[in-house]
């Protein structure tokens, strides 16, 4: 528990447009430890999905890493060659996307995608062994291994998002990364879902991260939690700490805003403003314009993360007091 | 505009959700709605020309195509003034300063004479008024048939829709070729007339289709329900919202267009079965016809310039359509 | 969050300029007359599937079968259920973008109401200045090419209402009414150029510019942040209650229902299975699939540890569905009454709760 397995340091990320550059991930830096499930949350352009693309290095041509780190095992990823990165892609650190239609391939059978994808990353193991695996995985995620030799438009919706974890788990990595696993799912199939991948995670023991515009979903699957506006992460603590003592402003917005269905009805306040075009970010903390605590200092000089206490980082110059 | 626009706007603060419209006062507009508009589209034609500006291969194609202008444009000009016309002119002129015919080319024929002693040069730049009249005309009736079917199969479907599309198949499975050469054997008709039957061809044809396809991503998409509640008719939906998101398109499509008629016309020419007095393809065909089209690059003057004009001009147009598409599909920008 | 910290939350702003707190009064805002002005008897919409050139039996899928409510002048009834459970198709023959295969949509009291089913060419915009529609999609509901005052004034165009200067007038009336200031600078704006809450603003004042007395809203805040939407729900409800609107407010997410919508109906393949006021709905669920759907919604706390929902199984095809009860697979507490007897009817439970089921 003591050394992260992945750490990320510092990490600003700009992509290049017709219009100039779009600050999309500006100085964010976390660590996730073993057995961690780390939820990023924040609403959509504020750069979670860019991160997960930044781990990986899935990024678009026009994407430029300007500065910081993502260090797995002592290794930088941001600098490794595309050959050696790809030795880590899959095996070490993996990838569960939004639509799991477009990360299988409607041609294949389900099984032999997840047979192919062992293949290229375990050059030893047989068929029979693949075989055997792929039956193993099927049952970790809750899927019927006889659906193997099925092709891709046989599954349902949630079966098809159980079959690409299954696939990110195939060659045991150490972190696992899930952009918005079920947002195109609905309610009973996405909290059926949810609660397999946290007992498959708290089973292996790996670390998760969990990408998400809900704080309901980042509530109930992870144990660390950071919030991101406009590219920038401005606040990072225990999940339950978060919810018990917001610190930030906008932390305190969002989950004001959000509506539950339990619990007496209580009021939703609504944030003035719009989020801001990361082409041309407001100077100093990225969120005074909309800020009811803003002061001129917030206007002038972008706040530091720091820590208020061991596990509870903030970026901002008048954090809400617990 | 703001002036008139912000006394609205506090009296509707003031009185509320204060909605009839008869309770109307006295309003000068000092920008009208059509200048406005003027200026939007100003903008975007703007926005639309960078797009296109930054795709290399697009300028190229649109340079090239300038040149050719260029050349039309000079022709009668350069006859009026530099060249005699009992020398010079395309079709009735000969050189009576060569020796032999098909002569090389010299200071006085840059592109030497054909094998009935008229200048080459001269052939060509005139040629290619006839190549420009001939493709974008063309090109415009096919767009304009094809757009005009593809929206409205496209919104109607039905036994509608089926009819064209029958159309449509039973002219892609007719080899066009052939069918254009029976055709110009029988009536050997001139160059607009080819236009028009190349135009309906292709309009009733392939280009319909691929319209067609278009539209009926466009007939799907959420506003045109928006348009249906607003309580928008079939005529207001396809003037309004299908048509102009379809023009793009059709424009991309023109530009294509344009290549498969010159193509063609060049091939009939060839052939000597259109009504034409002189065309590049026309150059090939009395090259070919006093036997010089095998004798190799010993003639090359006879051969070359009218082949690489043809070659160049229909790949100009078609780099242009390419850059076009970049510019109506984002998703093929790069950034 | 508890109410004593969201107390905390309005301190943060300076108390002359207070956070905009929702709900408003809508949702207490009972109505006084209690007047039907949407009365649906046995709606009905079946979609033919083709299954082969040779294929001697027909199938359909059954998107919409045997509806019957009614929506109250002034109410706002939620349509609650996952996708292909025939929400949204619902919607579209309340407003008459489809025909329903069976069945009768009647519109106004009990005095004058007309039948909108048979109803023809200038009725139909008659009609279509009564009941009007907003937009899922920001994104894609509004004609790129068209300016923001051309998609906000084209229901008064293509209506004839007005003279151009008249509508501008009154375009520029409704994005200020709906929160665009100053209107003037979004006028002659396209809507590439605005936000997704900005474009979902548009599309309320869109749907709103011809004064309807009923709008279908089709997940007008789903594809919108939270920070957004919460502003955007405020001014639904808001117009609602200034300008006398009644809403058929169809979404998927439960706890946005909550905030909008005074009755809350569940719907499961085609059919209705229970309607109830919105928080004995949420409080007292009576029907199994209600009681799964409420267990399945996480909760943003995350001191409370949720059961697993009670259901089996996923949803099954709509294509020609048993004529037992569509839930009978899935259910836990599933008699044999389920079985041999047709789909339950709504049944009253007193209290204004209707449930389909015959084992509660």
């Amino acid at each position: 528990m003591t050394q992260p397995i992945l750490s990320v340091q510092n990490l600003t990320m700009h992509y290049a447009t017709r219009k100039g550059d779009v600050s999309a991930v500006d100085d964010v830096s976390f660590d996730v430890m073993q057995g961690d499930a780390l939820g990023l949350v924040g609403e959509s352009g504020c750069g979670k999905s860019s991160i997960a693309n930044c781990l990986l290095r899935l990024l678009p041509e026009n994407a430029r890493i300007l500065q910081g780190a993502v260090r797995l095992d002592g290794a930088n990823l941001t600098t490794l060659p595309e050959d050696q990165m790809r030795a880590y892609r899959w095996k070490r650190i993996a990838m569960v996307f939004q639509a799991a239609m477009n990360t299988l391939d409607p041609v294949y059978r389900v099984g032999d995608q997840i047979i192919e994808a062992l293949h290229t990353h375990i050059e030893t193991m047989t068929n029979a062994e693949a075989r055997e695996r792929v039956a193993e995985l099927f049952k970790i995620v809750g899927l019927d291994p006889a659906l193997m030799d099925r092709y891709p438009h046989e599954y349902s919706g949630g079966m098809r998002q159980r079959a690409v974890i299954a696939m990110a788990l195939s060659c045991n990595p150490d972190v696992i990364i899930a952009d918005e696993p079920t947002t195109a799912l609905d309610v009973i199939v996405q909290d059926k879902l949810l609660r397999e991948m946290c007992n498959i995670q708290k089973t292996l023991g790996m670390g998760m991260i969990y990408i998400s515009h809900d704080i309901a979903v980042i509530a109930e699957v992870s144990n660390r939690m950071g919030v991101m506006y406009a590219g920038r992460l401005v606040e990072l603590a225990d999940t339950a700490d978060i919810f018990a003592r917001p610190q930030h402003p906008y932390t305190y917005a969002l989950m004001s805003a959000f509506p539950s269905i339990t619990g007496p009805k209580r009021e939703l306040t609504t944030l003035p403003g719009e989020p801001p075009d990361l082409l041309n970010p407001p100077p100093g903390c990225r969120f005074h314009p909309r800020c009811p605590r803003a002061t001129s200092v917030c206007a002038r000089d972008v706040p530091a993360f720091k820590a208020m206490d061991a596990r509870h980082s903030v970026a901002c110059w008048h954090p809400v007091e617990g | 505009m703001t002036d008139s626009i912000s006394t609205t706007q506090s009296l509707s603060r003031e009185s509320g959700v204060e909605l009839d419209l008869l309770a109307r006062e006295e309003r000068i507009t000092p920008v009208p709605l059509w200048r406005v508009r003027v200026k939007l589209w100003w903008r975007s034609a703007r926005q639309n020309a960078a797009i296109f500006a930054d795709n290399k291969i697009g300028l190229l194609g649109l340079a090239i195509i300038l040149l050719f202008g260029v050349m039309a444009l000079a022709h009668p000009i350069l006859m009026a003034t530099v060249w005699d016309a009992r020398t010079y002119d395309p079709i009735t002129g000969y050189s009576f300063d060569e020796l032999r015919q098909p002569a090389p080319p010299s200071a006085r024929h840059l592109l030497g004479t054909d094998p009935l002693g008229r200048d080459v040069l001269s052939q060509l730049m005139y040629s290619t008024r006839n190549e420009f009249i001939l493709g974008l005309l063309a090109a415009l009736i096919t767009v304009t048939i094809a757009t005009t079917i593809g929206a409205t199969t496209a919104y109607f479907g039905g036994v509608y829709d089926m009819i064209f599309m029958r159309v449509a198949d039973l002219i892609i499975m007719t080899p066009a070729i052939s069918l254009l050469i029976v055709m110009c054997a029988l009536f050997n008709p001139d160059l607009p007339q080819l236009a028009v039957v190349i135009g309906i061809l292709s309009g009733f044809g392939g280009t319909t289709i691929i319209i067609k396809s278009q539209a009926l991503s466009i007939r799907v998409k959420p506003f045109i329900e928006a348009a249906k509640v607003a309580g928008g008719g079939h005529r207001h939906i396809i003037m309004t919202h299908i048509l102009p998101n379809l023009l793009p398109f059709s424009f991309l499509y023109m530009m294509f267009g344009v290549t498969a008629a010159i193509f063609s016309e060049a091939t009939l020419s060839f052939f000597g079965l259109l009504n034409v007095r002189m065309s590049w393809g026309i150059m090939i065909f009395t090259a070919q016809a006093a036997g010089y089209l095998l004798s190799g690059v010993e003639y090359w003057w006879l051969l070359i310039p009218a082949g690489a004009s043809i070659t160049l001009l229909c790949s100009a147009f078609y780099l242009v359509g390419r850059a076009l598409d970049e510019v109506v599909n984002p998703r093929l920008r790069k950034r | 969050m508890t109410n004593e910290q969201m107390g905390k939350w309005q301190t943060l702003f300076h108390p002359s300029d207070p956070c905009p707190r929702f709900p408003d009064p809508y949702l207490e805002f009972r109505m006084t007359h209690t007047d039907p002005l949407v009365t649906v008897e046995h709606l009905q919409k079946y979609y033919p599937v083709n299954q082969g050139l040779f294929a001697q039996t027909r199938h359909y899928i059954h998107a919409v079968d045997d509806l019957s409510f009614q929506i109250g002048r002034g109410e706002s009834l939620g349509l609650v259920g996952e996708s292909g459970c025939g929400k949204t198709t619902t919607g579209k023959l309340l407003v008459k973008l489809i025909d329903p295969t069976k069945g009768h949509i009647y519109l106004g009291s009990n005095g004058s109401q007309t039948d909108i089913a048979p109803l023809k060419g200038a009725a139909v915009k008659q009609f279509r200045r009564r009941v009007q529609m907003i937009f899922q999609d920001p994104y894609e509901s509004m004609n790129p090419r068209l300016t923001i005052y051309d998609t906000v004034a084209e229901p008064l165009v293509v209506q004839g209402i007005g003279t151009v200067i008249e509508r501008e007038e009154r375009v520029a009336e409704m994005l200020a009414l709906v929160g665009l200031t100053p209107p003037a600078s979004f006028l002659f704006r396209f809507p590439h150029e605005l936000s997704g809450g900005q474009r979902q603003r548009v599309a309320i004042a869109r749907a709103l510019v011809v004064q309807p007395k009923f709008v279908v809203a089709d997940e007008p805040t789903s594809m919108l942040d939270v920070s957004i939407r919460t502003g955007v729900m405020h001014l639904m409800s808001n117009l609602a209650r200034r300008l006398d609107v009644t809403y058929l407010y169809i979404t998927h997410d439960l706890a946005v229902a909550r905030y909008m919508c005074h009755r809350i109906a569940v719907m499961y393949l085609g059919k209705m299975v229970e309607l109830a006021e919105t928080e004995e709905l949420l409080q007292h669920p009576q029907h199994p699939y209600t009681k799964a759907l409420l267990a399945s919604v996480p909760v943003p706390d995350p001191s409370i540890k949720r059961q697993a929902a009670e259901i089996k199984g996923g949803i099954p095809t709509p294509i020609n569905p048993p004529a037992y009860c569509r839930f009978y697979e899935r259910c836990l507490i599933a008699t044999a009454r389920c079985r041999d007897d047709a789909h339950p009817p709504l049944a009253d439970k007193g209290n204004g709760h209707s449930v389909a089921c015959y084992a509660v």
